[in-house]
Order: structure tokens, then sequence, then C-alpha cells
């Protein structure tokens, strides 16, 4: 057969060749042997866009086995057209078992959210990352944020913190809200909003991130201690919309909030979309 | 009752749908063949071989076709076609000086051995419509004079001693496909980077260079395009052997330089190298390449964008870009509302 | 020495590869491989080598364990190095020269070697494992407790290592601290 007339049928499993693969697990192997440091990777062209989600799909793609059962969010819902695009990449690819229930999930793929139901041991949650580097607004250059972590320093990600409070009365981050693990590497959670971070430290699930684009990747071992950064005088806080979800009632839940109307009116739901089917449900 | 929005997979469907039909236009005109593209719209085919770092003129076509001609879309579509061929093993060094041009030209001196070549140049074009080509059926001759063999040597080659030689070597170079970006890059993986990069990105770092940024003082010492051919070391037969020919433009410039305490005054290069018939973006390619040169010349940083090379090769490559770029259409609905969160909670603090 | 190598690379590998991470990933529990029937090598040693090495990776191979190389030349087209250019080595655990094998450079830590230590028996008795990747602790038939505390010590640098008996494996990252038990 002509390489010409390659199909989407003729792609190794789950599209990326073999030695692609192994360097891909070769690079998360190491990154769950270092928590919160990023691990080079030589990230591929995909065929979907950078900043689509390539990194998460390189490293879905490197851990999928025939026996998973695939789940993909965005922004917390299975139908979002991303989630549904990257679904159907894996199930034509891999011929994948896919969910949208997430105690059914072996591999969630996500971007932005951790779902709100707890995740159990034996589950891997594998983030869609734009900018690894949580020092990178602070310091654009590469060779200098590594010298940077290097050698523990991140005085500068305090310095900012601690404007935002001088400025704002509290700190100014509402997502991607930067944690250290294991005491040792400052770590960008993904922009995940805050009150997702403290799922983030002793889950039982593997957590796996991935950046295509920054040709990174890194981890989060289950039971892994991450703290998120904040001051005695300012601590931390996970916080949502002080609302309940105007659909299943819950009001500890994650919510969007949803424009009703010419007039601006609003309501509230949970921006995960099974959580909250499981709960009308119930 | 509110009901979460569904449906995301048939929306996909419909639009995809809806692109294919845009695509084909009006069904009423001759559908565009991708020989058609391949032999009418070449500069831009050579393009999507330089910036998708694959030379296949026809699958180059097919990409523009399918794109409706966005290029950078085409190149994004012969980039993550390349990334699954296999690797059957690497060429050796094409050489260049054996080139055989259809087009050669140098700023440097008037007349070389080899002589000026014009070639298909829209150079000395008058850029007025040629409403001619609105109708059809023209196939211009150019005359021609029977080939001969011509050696065409490298300009640069007659400087002798007064331009900086460079290094040598046969250490296989890094792949930049391959392996992450580290940094600081040697030249060979900087040239590999610009070498792909967007061509208006590169250009306009280039253009920079001339108007002060890190000038470099370029001539162009000479612009060649033309074909080489490609052998490979086959390891059974012991000998190489030609597995084809590719269109190349390289473009060697002449830059100014000072000398040492160490050196003699001695001129300096920079140096392009592309797929196809793409000479502005060779020509760009050697400017930023020189600039790029600074550290190992004894230059100064002035911190001009052309001299700093995390920021050109961090930015150079528009499949990054414009996927990054892009992407922020996705939704963001979480990361949103975690901030209108925010700024109502500062506000009723303020208040 | 052409057979023993996986039947269906690109399922089995996946497989493979899924059970060294959760090992990594989960310090201490032991995984159950097949697919690998390698000549003085253990199936799960075999294994990790089929997912992990190739090409690109520098292998440092016990001398005792030579009756392998052809089988691994064929199956992984792995480079074999000094000790110092290694990115994976496999030895059983006296034969293993530790302070040889690369630790990654402070900027990089992650260049650093992967060990599979090949071992007479893996069971979850012996020494005390805490650390990420364990909720409280965890136990593990390691040859001894002061190598691992020393190279936990170097954290972020450090080794790390797959124990591999029969068709069985573990691991343990340069994370987890090693006690007596």
């Amino acid at each position: 057969m002509n390489a010409r007339q390659k199909n989407t049928t003729e792609y190794n499993f789950a599209y990326l060749d073999e030695d692609t693969k192994r360097m891909i697990r070769r690079a998360l192997l190491k990154a769950v042997a270092i928590p919160g440091y990023q691990v080079p990777f030589a990230s591929r062209e995909m065929p979907m866009p950078y900043g689509w989600g390539t990194g998460g799909v390189q490293v879905t793609a490197a851990c999928l086995t025939p026996d998973d059962v695939l789940k993909v969010i965005d922004q917390g819902a299975d139908d979002t057209t991303n989630a549904v695009s990257i679904r159907k990449f894996f199930q034509r690819t891999a011929d994948v078992a896919v969910t949208e229930a997430t105690q059914d999930a072996t591999i969630i793929q996500t971007r932005h959210r951790i779902p709100e139901a707890a995740l159990t041991e034996g589950q891997i949650l594998v983030f869609q990352v734009p900018i690894p580097e949580p020092l990178r607004f602070l310091e654009p250059r590469e060779t200098e944020t590594r010298k940077m972590h290097e050698l523990e320093e991140y005085g500068l990600m305090h310095v900012k913190l601690y404007e935002d409070i001088a400025k704002h009365g509290q700190i100014a981050t509402a997502y991607a809200y930067p944690v250290k693990v294991e005491g040792r590497y400052v770590m960008d959670p993904s922009p995940i909003p805050k009150f997702d971070n403290p799922k983030l430290s002793g889950n039982p699930a593997l957590m796996l991130f991935g950046a295509g684009r920054e040709q990174r990747i890194y981890a989060l071992p289950p039971h892994t201690n991450v703290v998120s950064l904040d001051f005695e005088d300012h601590p931390f806080e996970a916080s949502k919309a002080n609302h309940n979800c105007d659909i299943c009632g819950a009001g500890d839940t994650y919510l969007d909030e949803v424009i009703t109307d010419d007039q601006g009116s609003r309501m509230f739901v949970c921006s995960d979309t099974d959580h909250c089917r499981i709960r009308q449900e119930a | 009752m509110y009901v979460a929005v569904k449906g995301g997979e048939r929306a996909i469907e419909n639009a995809h749908a809806y692109l294919g039909e845009q695509r084909r236009g009006d069904p009423g005109v001759a559908e565009l063949g991708t020989d058609q593209i391949e032999q009418q719209l070449s500069l831009a085919v050579n393009r999507v071989m330089a910036e998708g770092s694959l030379y296949d003129p026809a699958l180059a076509a097919l990409a523009i076709k399918q794109s409706r001609g966005d290029l950078i879309e085409a190149i994004f579509l012969i980039r993550a076609y390349r990334t699954t061929l296999p690797r059957l093993g690497a060429s050796i060094p094409v050489d260049t000086a054996r080139m055989e041009c259809i087009r050669r030209v140098s700023a440097t001196f008037k007349d070389v051995p080899g002589g000026q070549i014009l070639g298909p140049t829209f150079d000395y074009t008058h850029r007025l419509l040629d409403f001619a080509l609105m109708a059809e059926g023209e196939a211009p001759v150019a005359p021609r004079k029977p080939a001969e063999p011509a050696h065409v040597p490298h300009v640069t080659g007659f400087l002798g001693d007064l331009i900086q030689p460079e290094d040598s070597s046969d250490t296989e170079p890094r792949d930049l496909t391959r392996e992450p970006l580290e940094l600081p890059a040697d030249r060979a993986l900087r040239l590999q980077s610009l070498t792909r990069g967007d061509e208006g990105f590169i250009l306009g770092l280039a253009y920079s260079t001339q108007r002060g940024y890190a000038r470099n003082h370029a001539f162009v010492g000479e612009l060649r395009i033309g074909t080489v051919a490609v052998e490979m070391d086959i390891p059974e037969l012991g000998f190489s052997v030609e597995i084809g020919e590719v269109e190349l433009t390289e473009c060697e410039t002449v830059n100014q330089f000072k000398g040492s305490k160490t050196e003699p005054p001695q001129f300096t290069r920079g140096y392009g190298l592309t797929f196809g018939q793409t000479e502005r973006k060779a020509i760009s390619m050697a400017l930023v390449d020189r600039a790029l040169r600074w550290r190992e010349l004894g230059e100064d940083y002035v911190g001009a964008p052309a001299q700093d090379e995390e920021f050109v090769l961090s930015h150079a490559d528009n499949i990054q870009a414009t996927g990054f770029l892009e992407h922020i259409k996705l939704p963001h609905y979480v990361d949103f509302q975690s901030e209108l969160e925010l700024v109502r909670r500062m506000r009723e603090a303020a208040e | 020495m052409l057979e023993g190598g996986f039947q269906d690379q690109p399922r089995q590998s996946a497989t493979a590869f899924r059970a060294a991470l959760d090992a990594m990933a989960r310090p201490g529990t032991i995984h159950t491989v097949a697919g690998a029937q390698p000549p003085a090598l253990s199936i799960a040693a075999g294994v990790l080598l089929l997912t992990l090495a190739d090409r690109t990776t520098g292998l440092w191979l016990a001398p005792s364990l030579s009756a392998a190389r052809d089988w691994i030349t064929f199956h992984t087209g792995a480079t074999f190095t000094a000790p110092e250019d290694a990115q994976i080595a496999i030895g059983a655990w006296p034969d293993l020269p530790l302070a040889r094998f690369p630790i990654g450079r402070p900027d990089y830590p992650d260049r650093s070697a992967t060990l599979i230590v090949e071992m007479p028996a893996l069971t979850a008795t012996g020494p005390r494992l805490s650390g990420p990747g364990i909720k409280t602790h965890a136990n593990l038939s390691l040859p001894e407790t002061e190598a691992f505390r020393i190279n936990a010590a170097a954290f972020p640098l450090g080794l790390d290592f797959f124990f591999t008996a029969g068709d069985r494996l573990a691991a343990l990252p340069r994370t987890t601290k090693v006690e007596a038990a």
C-alpha cells in the first residue's frame, strides 16, 4: 500500500508510533520520581493544534491500554466540543471504551477542572497544560526559571503574591494557583480554579500533566503532599461562587454562571456535568 | 427549565460538512486539481514544504487545496503527516556547490565564475496587474540556450582568508523534531529552527536588524536557487547512491567584522538554506543567523530581538504560535468564572 | 535469539508500561507482567527493556548477564555503555556499581539512570517505605536500606529503581524514605 493512502485505521494503536511512546513513557517515569519537576520531552506534532491539549493527548496516548475506560472533560463537562473531539480521537485510534461517569473511568483527561467526585486508587487524571512554568509570567526566560527551580529560589513568587495583597487586600490569583510539592518544587497545577487546589494533595489517583507546545511533562504521584502558596496572615482559601447549583442544589461544587435572558438574568449550575447528573438522578 | 448545552458531536460534524462545502466553492466552477496547484502555485507549495519540513510538492499541493489556501494551515497538515513517517535513514550532506542553478546572483562582485543568472525572478517585473492572466489558454515560452553543465563555485570562496572560515564537523547535529529544545542552542539547531520558522516572523526580525536593531551590515554574497542531488550511504553496498533531488535556495551573506586582538580584520557570514524557491526566507534566515552569532563573534549584546536566541527560537514556529494564539477561543468558562468571583469579592471588600 | 519479544508490541508494551508506571507511582506495590522470554533475565526485566529501551537509550548490562546481550540488541537496539552514560542499567544488586551511574544534574535532575535490579524473589515484607505514592507505609523485600537512604538524601537528584523477580516487578523512586522494618 502506498504511504500516501494512509488513513486513520492504519495509524498505530493510540496514534503515536512506538518510539515516541517509549520516549514519553521514560519521561513519565522520571516525572513520577521527581514530583512537581517539569521533565522536558520531545513533544510531537499532533493532528490537532497546539493549545488544544496536545500535551494531554500525548500523555494519554502513552498511558492508554486496550482495557482502559476513558473519560474526557473540558471545563468539567463531557460534551464541550474539544472534549468530544479528543474522546473521538481515542475511540478512533485506540478503539478504547469511553464513559462520562467519573467512577467508571480508569483514565480521565481534563482541561481546567478536577472532577467533583472523589477519585480512587488506580485512576489516572491527565491534565492539559498551556504554560507549565509557574514562574513564567514573572520571568519569561526558560534559562532563568530553570536556574530558579534548581536553586529553590521562589522569592519572586512570594513577592508577587504579596504585592497582590498590598494592592487588592487579597491574593489576586483565581486559577492556575501555584503550589509547592513535597516541600520542594513550585508547580503550576494547570488553569484549574483554585477551588480545585485542595484535591491535588493526598489524592489517591495519579495525576499527570502534559504541556505539548512547551515540551514538558510533570506529575503528582498518589498521596503526595501539595500546598497552595500562601501567607500566615492571608491563608489560602478555595473559593467559589456563593450560590447553590440551580439544577441539583449542590452547595459544595464549582459553578458555571449562565446568562439566561436579554435582561441579564443568570443562574448557577455545576461545571461538572456528570456529578450534576448523578445528583439529579438520585 | 434550563438545559445544559448538548450536541457537541453533532455540531462538530455539521461544521466539518460546512467547511467541505465552502472549500469546494461554487460547484459550477471547475474544481482545482492538486497538479494545478503544484504547477501554477509553486511558490506557495515551496513555502509549505520549507516550513512543513517535508520535501514533497504533491503533498504540499494537497495540503494547500485542503486548507483552502491558508498556508499556515497547510504547513500544519504537512507537519502532522511528517511526524508519523518512519525514519529510514539520514542522507549525506547535500553539496550546494554542485547545485544546478536556475538563479544565482551576487551583490558583492560584478561578475563571478559561473555568471550572474537572473532566473525566474519577480525582481524587475513592474508590479502591474496582468489582466491577460484572467483569460485562459496562454502558455508562455521563455527563450533558452542549450544547457551546458556550468561549474558554479560559491562566491564566498573567492574571499579566501578575508572571510572567517566556518568550523566543519561531521558530528551528527541534534534534531529539533526529535529532542526537546534546550538552551543555549548551537548554530546547527538555530539554523534548523530558522529554516522551518515562519517566513513573516523571520522576515520581520531580519528587517529589524537592517533598521539598526543589531545591525550587521549584510551584503548578499550569493543567492542561488537550483536542484541538488540527495545521496544516501547504503551500508550493504558500501557506497552512496542518489535517491533523488531537491530544489533549494541558499543565501550566504557577507558581513562586516572589525577584527580583534587575536584575529585580523575579516568578513563574517550569515547563512540561509531553505526548501524550494523561497528566497525571501533564505535571505531573512541568513540575516537572523548572523545576528544570533553575536556571542561567538565577540560582539555586544544590544538587547535587540534578533540577537535573543531564546526569544527567536521560542517564537519562530508558526504552528506552535497559531495553535496557542487560537486556543484562547476555546471555552475558558471556569477560569473566567473564578476571576469574576474574585473581582466581585474584591469590590465587596472595597465597599 | 529472535524469539521472546512482544507479539503485539503496541498493546503489550502499553499494558507493561501501565504496570511500570503504577509501580513507580505506588512504591512497594508488586505487579505481574508478561510477554518477554529473554535469556539470562527475568521475564519482568525483559518486559521493562522491551517497554523502555530503544536505539536512543544507553544501557549498562552487568557482566554476569552478558548472555542477554544479543537478545537486547535484537529486540531494542539499545547501545551498551559505561555506567556513567547509562540511562538504564540492569544487574543483580551486588553487581551494580551504584556510585558510577548518573544521578542527574541540579538543573536537569531527570537525567539520571533507572536501575533494573534482578532479585531472587520479591515480597511485600522487609524495609518500611514511606513518601509520595504511599498512603501510610509499605514494605518491600529490598536488598538493603543504607544505599536507598543515601540515594533519597540527594533529592532532587538520585537514581530510580525497578526490582524484578520472575514475572513480578516493583519500583522505588528517589523520593521514597526507606527504613529498617
